[in-house]
């Protein structure tokens, strides 16, 4: 099952990858072959089987509000690609939050 | 062509918490930047988040306030989009199984109660802040960039979604305000909205006024105060029904509403191309609230401003219900014996005047000084009243400025009079009535002027005329 | 000389965890001694295999030292996950199973080699260059945990720590003639571990021996307060008997007769086999009709979507590497492109597409729904056995290049050991024989929390196999 090109550019988009334009042929192309072995799931009839989101019975894990010690500004911005005032600097966004 | 305005609104409520909801940070304002972070709400590789008990409680509590079923099971989800407030690249926050479904909130109005759905509440993690500095009108020379702090990120939010069932700007506002309210009477949020610890969206369309047809809805963000909201509304409904009159069609889009100059800007449409690919959280189990939990947190519910003020509102009216409860006096009024229009006319304007914390001031020497009101001089009863919430306050010193009126207290000082002007006495009963006045005066002056003069005079006739 | 001071010669290659933490024990040589012993046979061996991708000169504990698999963070070591998308990342802090290893004494060797992000079998999708197998330096050591297992194998290290999402620690031991363990789901930390697949990661031991695993396993096994998805494990048995009686083992048809499977990987586990029976294991046909069938979609629809998820936050703004751009979008898919090589991008946009708008029920709700038939049937099947077997890899080493051409032919490496990783189920690898000179591995798969039941009947095997764990090319 071929994916189409359009396809591949939007869920290449919606991961923020970059591809290149030999990437989207090759890539593309192997992803058409992958969706199509991975498809097979489709067979099955499970209308009256429960997904699994967790291997394991567990419910109810949490923790006490209890505060713990922060990181120290050092250890926050460590492996900070770019910093300034003490927050992590990035090339501007442009438009406001899309968000929650 | 009348139309009808249908909204939405989608609240945001910062919990105020210890610790963030999936790492113990502490959560709170102040903190210079990313002094409050870690590998979890910095989203370091390897990083896991683990629940915070007390905002799963506090959810709960206030899905119960709204009137929600709880769920038996609820599961989080992510929610995936790149921003760089969102450092994991998703937002863990609840999907198809929320905590809260099914409620509604009663707004109790002036032409009587107003019923919201609410359609559900859930617990999620708040975003860093992300401010933009530089470029054209920032720092001279510097070019556009943004900073990133990352304290807030990870701090407890409930997400309420109510129905479409308010229609009118006026009606958000109330609503909004009951709800804040009641959010800040079960002690989970300072919910403020210029603080951000209290953020609203609103979802707006209009429909023909009697239909009941649902037509495309915009949404509306960046209002921070209830009358931004509610202007924000208000530009919006008068927008759509230009749009519809004028014979367009309304498109979804998302508005950014400015107060300074009342504008809606349309946000670029690219961010509403958005899928964010909700799935179950792996990294978390799900949540079954205990039902021992849930009754338990039912059973310690307050009683609610809501419905305080429809309580109140069948011994008063409406207005004055709502100024006693929302200005958190309401307690104090039912607390207070006597008169309950003379209480609660009294709280709502010389109590709120003297400006003195309701909670405590002593009910019981407020109730006598209510009382007596009307014979405590002006200035004496203000007095008492900045005074009330002193601890070992007694209304005593103000009464004794009360005119005496009481007969069994008078009775002795007449008769003390008149024995000591017997000539005065066989006079007026000689016929000068006039010589009343100088009784009056007499026991006036014997009671330091604090005598009541007319209840003097009736009395002074009665003795007057007995001894006969 | 002096009164007293041995040189002790420290074989590396032949050295169990076990042995060397005698030698420890006995004062026969100190743990700085040993740890200089292993640097110096990567010295001697890993320039030609290629099992480390940097080492650590002082020995900081007193125990045995020990690998760890590139995607466990140790602070203040370089920490890749075998990608370019970390390169020069330092964790600030240690993964649980890290803080375990240090305080039970064992110092760290170094990081090994993997497969970038976990996504691979052969360690050849390393953005820092292969592993080769110690049996064959043109062939693959398998993956993702390639490294750690090749250092085992080659007496670089005497256990090592790798990760398993859809049997990367299973198939590595099996192609390099070692001991490896999958352990249930939730029984050891993922906290501070790279993640690939959430629901499927766990780490777990390669090591020499059975035992060893066992002891390697008690080390960093058990909840972790800062792992939600972590529970409490039974008490870890070091497995001494040498029988099997007792133990029903399931020969499950699909998983022994799948397509693909080399007939001289067969045989050696047709061996093993009869060899349990002789121990005194009982020893039945069993079925698990669609869990091999629609294993691989299975796992190959829901580990690229946790992935894509996981993967999200490698975007440039708060570690490691960032491409430079005039816009944050610019910038975060710039370096995400330049950072992540073909594997994981291919995985990404599988995930994303699996999990997309529209296309949701159809595949990642459908897999789940599959997982749930896979958990059930081999719930089944464990009401009459103690423990399955079958094949760990359809083949034993490949040659390097010799799948990389078409990703489907290498995700058929992991046929096996996918089914029970997706029921969260425990799989022991053992090498039960060779097949053209190069290692074939058995895999005993139990029920949740059977992990003491796999180290028995893994180690009443191995010493009945006798099977020599030392490559033939370095005796």
């Amino acid at each position: 099952m071929a994916i189409s090109r359009e396809q591949v550019e939007h869920v290449a988009r919606l991961a923020r990858l970059a591809l290149s334009e030999e990437e989207i042929e090759r890539l593309g192309g192997q992803l058409g072959a992958i969706l199509e072995a991975v498809s097979k799931v489709s067979e099955l009839d499970l209308s009256d089987v429960e997904p699994t989101s967790h291997p394991l019975d567990v419910v109810n894990v949490w923790r006490d509000d209890e505060p713990r010690p922060s990181w120290p500004l050092e250890t926050a911005l460590a492996n900070a690609p770019d910093t300034e005032d003490d927050a992590f600097r990035v090339p501007p966004t442009g438009a406001a939050r899309s968000e929650a | 062509m009348s139309w009808e305005p249908v909204i939405g609104l989608e609240i945001h409520v910062q919990l105020k918490t210890r610790t963030k909801m999936f790492c113990a940070c502490e959560a709170g304002f102040g903190a210079d930047p990313n002094r409050r972070t870690c590998p979890v709400c910095l989203a370091m590789p390897g990083a896991l988040p683990v629940p915070n008990a007390r905002a799963v409680e506090w959810a709960v509590k206030l899905g119960l306030a709204l009137g929600c079923e709880i769920a038996d099971r609820a599961v989080f989800a992510r929610k995936n989009y790149f921003y760089p407030d969102n450092p994991k690249g998703y937002q863990i926050s609840q999907y198809d199984q929320p905590l809260c479904v099914g409620g509604r909130f009663v707004v109790p109005g002036p032409g009587g109660d107003h019923e919201v759905g609410i359609v559900r509440a859930h617990l999620e993690e708040d975003a860093a802040k992300t401010v933009h500095v530089g470029g054209a009108g920032g720092r001279i020379g510097g070019s556009a960039h943004s900073l990133v702090d990352f304290n807030r990120g990870g701090t407890p939010l409930v997400e309420i979604v109510t129905q479409p069932d308010l229609h009118s700007a006026d009606e958000a506002k109330r609503f909004l305000q009951l709800l804040r309210q009641t959010i800040v009477e079960l002690g989970i949020s300072d919910a403020e909205m210029e603080k951000g610890t209290l953020r609203v969206d609103a979802n707006v369309s209009v429909r023909p006024a009697g239909s009941d047809e649902l037509r495309t809805r915009t949404e509306l963000k960046n209002m921070n105060s209830f009358n931004f909201v509610a202007r924000g509304i208000e530009a919006e409904i008068e927008r759509q029904i230009g749009v519809w009159d004028a014979g367009g069609e309304v498109v979804q889009h998302t508005y950014d509403f400015h107060a300074a100059t009342g504008e809606l800007t349309a946000r670029r449409s690219k961010e509403e191309a958005e899928d964010y690919r909700y799935f179950p959280e792996p990294d978390l189990v799900p949540v079954e609230p205990p039902r021992e939990l849930v009754d338990g947190l039912r059973g310690e519910l307050p009683e609610l401003p809501g419905a305080r003020i429809r309580r109140l509102e069948a011994e008063l009216d409406f207005d004055t219900a709502l100024g006693l409860v929302t200005s958190g006096r309401d307690r104090l009024y039912e607390r207070t014996a006597g008169d309950r229009r003379a209480v609660a006319n009294v709280l709502m304007n010389q109590l709120a005047g003297a400006g003195v914390d309701p909670d405590a001031v002593d009910a019981d020497e407020l109730g006598r000084l209510i009382e007596a009101r009307e014979r405590i001089p002006r200035a004496a009863f203000a007095e008492a009243l900045a005074k009330a919430a002193e601890p070992g306050f007694s209304a005593d010193p103000y009464l004794a400025e009360e005119a005496l009126a009481d007969t069994a207290a008078l009775a002795p000082i007449v008769d003390r009079v008149l024995a000591a002007n017997p000539g005065q006495v066989e006079a007026y009963r000689g016929g000068k009535e006039g010589l009343l006045g100088f009784f009056v005066g007499q026991v006036m002056r014997e009671t330091d002027g604090k005598a009541d003069a007319k209840a003097v005079s009736e009395l002074l006739r009665e003795k007057l005329a007995a001894s006969r | 000389m002096g009164g007293g001071s041995k040189v002790t010669v420290v074989d590396t290659l032949r050295l169990t965890a076990e042995d060397a933490a005698g030698l420890l024990e006995g004062r026969e040589l100190s743990a700085a001694e040993l740890h200089r012993a292993y640097l110096d046979a990567i010295s001697e061996r890993d320039g030609e295999l290629h099992c480390y991708l940097r080492t650590v000169d002082a020995a900081e504990g007193d125990g045995v030292p020990i690998a760890l698999k590139d995607l466990v963070s140790t602070r203040g070591v370089e920490t890749t996950a075998g990608s370019r998308i970390l390169a020069g990342y330092v964790p600030e802090f240690d993964a649980t199973v890290a803080t375990r290893c240090r305080q039970a004494g064992l110092p760290v060797l170094g990081k090994t080699n993997m497969d970038e992000f976990a996504m691979g079998s052969s360690t050849e999708n390393s953005a820092y260059g292969p592993t080769h197998n110690p049996w064959d330096p043109t062939r693959v050591p398998g993956g993702s945990s390639g490294g750690s297992a090749a250092a085992v194998a080659a007496g670089l290290a005497p256990w090592a720590l790798g990760s398993d999402t859809g049997g990367s620690i299973k198939q590595p031991a099996a192609l390099c003639g070692i001991v490896g363990l999958r352990p249930t789901y939730g029984t050891v930390s993922r906290y501070g571990i790279v993640a690939f697949a959430s629901s499927l990661d766990q780490i777990g031991p390669l090591t020499k021996t059975v035992r060893d695993c066992a002891l390697l396993y008690r080390v960093v096994a058990g909840r972790d307060p800062c792992d939600s998805t972590t529970v409490e494990v039974p008490p870890v048995e070091i497995p001494e008997a040498e029988d099997l009686k007792g133990l029903r083992i399931g020969v499950p048809t699909e998983l022994n007769e799948a397509e693909g499977i080399e007939p001289g990987v067969s045989e050696a586990v047709g061996r093993a086999i009869e060899l349990a029976r002789e121990l005194g294991a009982e020893v039945g046909e069993c079925s698990l009709p669609r869990s091999v069938e629609f294993g691989l979609p299975c796992y190959y629809l829901i580990a690229p979507a946790e992935a894509s998820s996981n993967l999200a936050r490698y975007d440039g703004v708060r570690y490691a590497i960032r491409e430079p751009a005039d816009a944050y979008m610019e910038m975060v898919e710039r370096t995400r492109d330049a950072g992540f090589g073909d594997e994981p991008k291919r995985r990404i946009m599988l995930g994303t597409y699996a999990l997309s708008a529209g296309y949701f029920e159809a595949y990642y709700g459908q897999a789940q729904k599959v997982r749930t038939v896979i958990a059930d049937e081999h719930r089944a099947a464990f009401e009459d056995f103690d423990v399955l077997v079958s094949p760990t890899s359809p083949t034993v080493a490949f040659e390097l290049g010799a799948k990389t051409a078409d990703p489907l032919a290498m995700y058929l490496s992991d046929v096996l050991t996918i089914p029970a990783n997706m029921a969260g189920l425990p799989g022991l690898s053992i090498p039960c024989g060779l097949s053209d000179g190069l290692p074939v591995g058995l895999q005993l798969i139990g029920p949740q929390f059977a992990e003491n039941t796999l180290f028995r009947a893994g180690h009443a095997l191995e010493r009945a196999l006798g099977f020599d764990v030392v490559p033939e090319r370095y005796r």
